[in-house]
């Protein structure tokens, strides 16, 4: 074995960085060793549209200043690849055949792109997955080599919608393919869904809801159209598949370690079995609002997972919370943010609306038992923090409710005791 | 650290904090010229909130456990090291509004162009912050915290 | 039907290159003389609506807001004055007694002005302040006429002392209700007084459960509607004033509108909340100096003669003998407000024409007392427009004790003399009870500024005594000599008991 680290981090991204600062909070010195099978400093992975739209250069990609491993004392094994944990010895091996040892071990691999497996064709040049720095390089290079001019993005989801965003810079037609009734449907309710769609209609984008691919058709190895369940043809340069991630669990796979969706994990961001952590897209922790463990691939959990993490790890005494499905997107130039449970699950829910379709703004608010547990904002999201506080909180809003959808809702119509505790700025976390 | 702390009970909703921290941060720093010349321009960072006879001004918190960092997706929100300030580097923010979305104080707003975000800077290289400078009613002031 | 006989008094001016239409004046006026109009996105004047009381200006962030007097002319007329005029258009308008608040502001005599001080020149030393002991300590309360001593060699006092007041500087606060004035005012000179070491006086509106733990530096005082009075609340202050009469409204009572009665005011008046709190004109157990005594004893009584026990009356005629009346029923201060003395509200005919000057009233109350050898048995408090350190020295020098400051507080608190008090609408926070208007008095702020007024006056005081070669302000204390009159007629210093200047 070639060297045994108290810390061990296989991941290069949001948790990882996360958990570095949580370790770094407790124990100053500790050595950590981090690993990436992606060659790059790290940085932050959805502004890969961005890179790819132009709206961003390639140094603006990091995440961390470039001194940031050296200056927080990490051992960065970049471009390095684990395939296998071996919880028993406490080691994991690396793709060149290495043993690495640790103390304590934090898989934060995050997510694995889903190509389906039942469509025909995927093999051809000018499809791809948009998940990395590489991915957004490769297709960059595709679009310049190959002169493309229209694509074929699959999945209405967030992530499709951040591809959509970036071929409309670069001002290549694009059409969407939902399997769903409508875009977004894992975070919109209709309502917002429909907003979006009508946006992106009239930048050009076309939108096909209710069907998705069946074949990808290639001349000389190339993609040239994607052919429809519902029987239609779209010619086009360039397939993205953008259905979304599993969790990259492979490596842990055949081990101890529990694994459902993700590999699940406690509240201290512990997985079954001794020494070992997990946290991020990895992950499948405990929600805040159902209570349930599930997989909540977003930035923001991945964040705090990799801090509770890194602080455990350290001796330290944290606590995750709970996830919250969150999302903010902008919309061609609509600005959405959508928290929590978007649609009532039954009768018990209720929900609050605000609608203006010509400005493109709508407010909505669902609230169950006195509380609210979710909200859709479009166009004007101005103070949606202060709703996704009080979901977080799970305060009983029955008193002000009625102020919640109004536009100039602010912190100072909630009640004095919360509000005085956020403004006090010394802590917020439930 | 030191802190602005609010006192919302002697609050009198004048909104000079807001006019003196546009003034701050225009490009003249001359008050008639800030405002003839970039009032669109510019998104105070302090903002008072009113309800009936009841206001306060919010700033950033520049909160100890700062959600807006976490969710921050290209890190440039961070802290300052040296005064402790919660900072957005805007030749990195993207303008995605993660942080608008988790704020619970609702104290990040869009930049007046839209595409980046805009805050409290803290007056980080003033001695004291123009909004508690200028508070009539010291209904903002700055304290000491640890 | 409009009110075209009613004319602004005051033009608001606003300069539009300076003007950045920032709301800020219209935030803050309460009589929404300014307004912004959502089309236009500009701010209109309503000239109409303007009280004077600069707040406007004040905190107007590029000073482009000036106010000055409505310059519409009437023909010149000496004796059909614009302000006569004006009065009638609003009575035969309105009907009912013209209202006002503050002191008298008519052109009448300021004898102060006509007073002038003596300073040390060659024959005797004059004393620098900063280098030596200058001792403005002051005791009010009934002072023995001799000292008796025991034990010889090491003697030891055998007279016993009446309580006292302990001022550190002859200034106190006077009478002004919590009703009147917002809750924070009333904290704040109740803060101010414990941090100078001097007095604020309750008024007639009773005592804030809040602010009893201030009330060792309080009088706490007793009216003809006796709001707020039982025996802790007479207990809890430092003495205890019994209000005959107010210098800016003798011979009247007092009326608190119920819409001002807040539940906190009903619990400090105890009176129900949303009721009237009327004062009546006298008290009505009190028809006589007998009666007087009566309460005077009463109170020394529930309080165990332990506080001093005073009587505050306005200044009329014969005041010299009802002070020595005062005296006689066992007062031990006689507090004496002149005709200029302030008010949250009073009839301005009343206030402008009832009454008669402090100087005189003092001048002859102190010579009387003296006269009937009764000086020592009361203190002799002055008040009724003390305006700076030179008007207190002149009062100690014709032989009061100390004075009471009601408007030169708010002043220093904010207060712009606009005489709206009445009103409750006052921009300043102070005569308000409007929770949008009181939290702009931050109490932290004016009790600051009330401790720095009376701080600047006591070091303008001492260096005044010093200059007259005086160490200490009992010496001081009735000394006339260091007066003399400028302006006056003989029958003015006669009565002032003061010479002439070059005399
Ligand atoms: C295009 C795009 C846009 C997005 N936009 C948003 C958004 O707007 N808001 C939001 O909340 N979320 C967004 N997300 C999701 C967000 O990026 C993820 O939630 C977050 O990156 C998860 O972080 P993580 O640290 O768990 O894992 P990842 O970011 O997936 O990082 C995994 C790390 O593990 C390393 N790794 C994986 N397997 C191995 C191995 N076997 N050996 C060594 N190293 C390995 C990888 O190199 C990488 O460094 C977006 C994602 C994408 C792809």
């Amino acid at each position: 074995m070639k060297s045994k680290s108290k810390y061990l981090i296989i991941g290069n991204s949001v948790a990882a960085v996360a958990a570095v600062s949580g370790i770094r909070q407790i124990d100053e010195s500790g050595e950590i060793t981090l690993v990436s099978r992606e060659p790059h400093h790290t940085y932050s992975r959805p502004l890969i549209t961005y890179l790819l739209g132009g709206k961003v250069t390639e140094e603006q990609m990091a995440y961390r200043p470039a001194d940031w491993y050296e200056k927080s004392n990490v051992n960065a094994l970049l471009g390095t690849e684990i395939t296998r944990v071996n919880p028993d010895e406490h080691t994991v091996e690396t793709a060149d055949g290495e043993t690495l040892g640790y103390e304590k071990l934090l898989i934060a691999t995050g997510g694995t792109p889903i190509v389906p497996g039942n469509v025909a064709g995927t093999d051809a040049a000018g499809v791809f997955t948009f998940t990395t720095w590489d991915d957004a390089k490769a297709i960059e290079a595709y679009i310049a080599e190959h002169g493309v001019e229209s694509a074929v993005v699959v999945g209405g989801g967030l992530i499709g919608l951040k591809s959509v965003e970036a071929l409309i810079e670069l001002g290549i037609q694009t059409t969407v393919v939902e399997l769903a009734e409508t875009m977004l449907s894992a975070s919109f309710d209709r309502t917002a869904s429909e907003l979006a769609q009508r946006r992106l209609a009239e930048e050009g984008v076309q939108v096909r809801t209710s069907t998705t691919t069946e074949e990808i058709l290639a001349q000389e190895g190339r993609v040239v159209a994607a052919k429809l369940t519902d029987g239609e043809t779209i010619p086009c340069g360039l397939v993205i598949f953008a259905i979304g991630v599993l969790p990259a669990t492979e490596i842990v796979e055949g081990t101890d370690i529990e694994i459902d969706r993700g590999i699940v994990v406690d509240d201290r961001m512990r997985t079954s079995v001794e020494d070992v952590y997990a946290a991020g897209d990895v992950a499948q922790a405990r929600e805040l609002i159902c209570g349930e463990k599930r997989c909540i691939a977003i930035f923001p959990n991945a964040f705090r997972q990799g801090d509770v993490a890194g602080r455990n790890m350290a001796g330290g005494d944290a606590s995750f919370e709970g996830g919250l499905v969150m999302n903010s997107v902008t919309v061609v130039d609509v600005p959405t943010i959508s928290v929590g449970v978007t649609e009532p699950l039954d009768d018990s829910y209720e929900t609050m609306v605000q609608l203006d379709e010509d400005a493109y703004t709508y407010r909505k608010i669902v609230l169950h038992d006195g509380r609210i547990v979710g909200a859709v904002f479009v166009g004007d999201i101005e103070r949606a923090g202060i709703i996704t506080g009080l979901i977080r909180e799970g305060l009983d809003v029955s008193n002000f409710r009625d102020m919640l959808i109004s536009r100039d809702f602010g912190l100072i119509q909630l009640p004095t005791e919360y509000r005085r505790r956020v403004i006090s700025g010394t802590g917020t976390r439930a | 650290m030191k802190r602005i702390i609010i006192h919302e009970e002697y609050c009198i909703g004048c909104g000079l904090c807001e006019v003196h921290c546009i003034v701050k941060h225009s490009r003249t720093g001359k008050i008639i010229r800030a405002f003839k010349e970039e009032r669109d321009q510019i998104v105070p960072g302090v903002q008072v909130e009113r309800d009936g006879y009841e206001s306060f001004a919010l700033q950033c918190r520049h909160c100890d456990d700062a959600v807006c960092i976490e969710a921050c997706m290209t890190g440039a929100m961070h802290r300052d090291p040296e005064t402790g300030a919660v900072l957005c580097d805007t030749d990195r923010c993207v303008g995605c509004w993660m942080c608008i979305m988790v704020c619970p104080a609702g104290a990040i707003q869009q930049g007046a162009d839209g595409t980046v975000a805009s805050k409290c800077d803290a007056c980080t290289d003033e001695e004291i912050p123009v909004c508690v400078a200028n508070c009539p009613n010291e209904a903002l002031v700055l304290e000491d915290e640890e | 039907m409009p009110n075209w006989l009613i004319e602004p008094d005051f033009v608001v001016e606003r300069d539009p290159d300076r003007c950045i239409q920032c709301e800020v004046c219209v935030r803050q006026c309460a009589n929404e003389a300014h307004e912004f109009d959502e089309e236009l996105q500009e701010v209109f004047t309503d000239s109409t609506r303007c009280v004077g009381c600069h707040r406007c200006a004040s905190l107007c962030p590029t000073d482009a807001i000036s106010i000055r007097p409505a310059e519409l002319e009437f023909r010149p007329n000496e004796n059909w004055s614009a302000q006569a005029i004006r009065n009638i258009y609003k009575q035969s308008e309105q009907g009912g007694v013209l209202l006002t608040g503050m002191g008298n502001p008519e052109p009448l005599p300021i004898y102060w002005d006509r007073m002038l001080l003596n300073a040390s020149q060659v024959t005797n030393p004059s004393i620098d302040p900063l280098r030596e002991p200058m001792e403005l300590l002051t005791h009010i309360g009934s002072k023995p006429q001799r000292l008796e001593f025991s034990g010889g060699e090491t003697p030891q006092l055998e007279t016993t002392l009446g309580p006292q007041l302990e001022l550190h500087v002859p200034v106190m606060f006077s009478a002004m209700s919590y009703g009147s004035i917002s809750y924070n005012a009333s904290e704040a000179l109740a803060r101010a007084a414990n941090e100078v070491g001097t007095y604020a006086n309750t008024g007639e509106g009773g005592l804030h459960e809040d602010l009893r733990q201030y009330a060792g530096r309080m009088i706490v005082q007793v009216a003809s509607g006796r709001f707020g009075v039982d025996v802790d609340y007479l207990n809890s202050g430092a003495a205890v004033e019994i209000k005959i009469g107010q210098g800016a409204k003798p011979g009247i009572g007092g009326h608190l509108p119920g819409e001002k009665v807040s539940a906190d005011i009903s619990a400090t008046r105890m009176i129900p909340e949303g009721t009237d709190a009327l004062s009546p004109a006298p008290h009505h157990d009190i028809y006589s100096i007998e009666d007087l005594r009566q309460l005077i004893y009463a109170i020394k009584e529930a309080t165990r003669y332990r506080k001093p026990v005073g009587v505050k009356i306005a200044a009329v005629h014969h005041v010299a003998a009802i002070a020595s009346g005062c005296v006689r029923a066992g007062a031990d201060f006689v507090a004496i407000d002149g005709y200029r003395g302030g008010t949250g509200a009073a009839p301005t005919m009343i206030r402008n024409n009832v009454g008669i000057p402090i100087e005189f009233a003092l001048a002859a109350v102190d010579s009387r007392l003296r006269e009937e050898g009764i000086r020592q048995d009361a203190g002799l408090i002055v008040a009724g427009s003390f305006r700076c350190a030179a008007d207190v020295v002149k009062a100690i020098a014709l032989g009061a004790d100390a004075c009471y400051i009601g408007t030169a507080a708010l002043v220093a608190m904010g207060c712009h003399v606009c005489q709206k008090c009445y009103t409750g609408r006052c921009n300043w926070g102070i005569a308000t009870q409007d929770p949008y208007l009181t939290r702009r008095l931050n109490p932290n702020i004016a009790t600051r500024r009330l401790v720095n007024l009376l701080e600047s006056w006591a070091h303008e005081i001492q260096e005044i005594m010093g200059g007259m070669g005086i160490n200490a302000i009992e010496s001081l204390r009735g000394n006339r000599d260091h007066l003399r009159g400028v302006n006056l007629t003989d029958r003015e210093l006669n009565v002032l008991g003061i010479q002439m200047a070059g005399e």
